[in-house]
């Protein structure tokens, strides 16, 4: 579900007052900086940056004329959530709509199991805003029901991401009240499956 | 910011649970996070959650290293040895679902043999009902 990628960023570090040790704050401030760029934010087909691996190179730092910040270009590897398609992955129920499962990993939340993926036959309770599956056995059928904050195991089948940074100044719309209750958009979403043997919530498969 | 290379290379559940709790603890030149660097804080506290519920918990890099070797005979994919690790699986359906055609590609014998290199390498789990019978027969 982790994997590591590969970056270069220009990193700026503003000097001002740590300069007399900035031969020693060099790695420390590159280190803060890419972190505080990077860390639990979704990066466009990349996946969620978690946290800096390794720096593997450091370019000369350079100054630019009128300016006391110094330019370093700084090759670093950086682990990313980014689940590779078909794999398995162990969750939370975070909740249950007509649309179907959604499910947390504590750390992502954008996951979504359809209804036309959880296992078949399904059906969703109107009363108890739950997901149940119909599990057929001799003596008639049993509800499964898939309660909020159950462990389920899923495979991811689907990711998607959206561009969601800001777009330029649209010359033609006037009306800005219309853009901004534009409902807020998911960077970075899963598309997950339950309908396998062994998928689902652990519960049920605890006892084969 | 250029990616110079994507996916670079996958890393294990256990690879990521101690970079991020020496993170968290100040070790091995790594710093804690301080208060510019909320971001951080949030995603190592949460992932580090996340990952404490997982098998990866006991491993170490001489478990995963033995198990890696331990697997060779069974020539599964890289993905597919990755997820038997994190996912320590303890019946033939987690295995029929973790393996890719795993019933073409193995045998019964061998996903027995399977379970048994789990076990043996990543422990199983905790299992505090039956230990509890054992107290109470003893």
């Amino acid at each position: 579900m982790f994997t590591a990628f590969i970056f270069t960023f220009h990193v700026i570090i503003k000097t001002t007052h740590e300069f007399s040790k900035y031969k020693h704050q060099l790695r420390r401030s590159v280190i803060e900086t890419l972190n505080k760029k990077l860390a639990n934010k979704v990066v466009h087909n990349v996946g969620v940056c978690i946290s800096l691996w390794d720096m593997t190179k450091y370019e000369d730092s350079y100054l630019l004329p009128g300016d006391g910040a110094s330019h370093t270009i700084v090759h670093f590897r950086y682990v990313v959530f980014r689940p590779f398609l078909d794999e398995v992955l162990l969750g939370k129920i975070k909740s249950c709509s007509k649309e179907g499962v959604y499910v947390s990993l504590g750390f992502f939340d954008d996951i979504l199991i359809p209804a036309d993926a959880l296992q078949h036959p399904s059906k969703f309770d109107d009363s108890e805003q739950l997901w149940a599956w119909e599990y057929a056995t001799d003596d008639g059928s049993h509800d499964l029901y898939m309660d909020i904050g159950e462990q389920i195991r899923f495979r991811v089948v689907d990711e998607t991401f959206i561009d969601t940074s800001p777009s330029g100044p649209d010359s033609s719309s006037i009306d800005v009240t219309e853009q901004t209750d534009e409902t807020k958009k998911n960077p970075y979403t899963l598309l997950g499956s339950i309908n396998e043997p062994g998928l689902g919530l652990l519960t049920w498969w605890n006892n084969t | 910011m250029d990616i110079v290379k994507e996916n670079a290379g996958m890393l294990s559940n256990m690879e990521v649970y101690t970079l991020l709790t020496e993170l968290q603890a100040g070790q091995n030149g790594q710093k804690k996070p301080n208060k510019f660097q909320q971001n951080l804080a949030t995603i190592s506290y949460e992932a580090v959650k996340y990952l404490e519920n997982t098998p990866c918990k006991d491993q170490t890099t001489e478990i995963v290293a033995n198990f890696m070797k331990a697997l060779a005979p069974f020539k599964l994919t890289k993905a597919e040895k990755l997820q038997l690790l994190n996912h320590r699986p303890t019946s033939a359906v987690e295995i029929q679902l973790l393996v890719e055609e795993s019933e073409e590609r193995l045998t019964e014998a061998q996903i027995e043999q399977l379970l048994d290199v789990i076990v043996e390498h990543l422990g199983s789990d905790p299992e505090p009902e039956e230990e509890a019978m054992e107290d109470e027969a003893s």
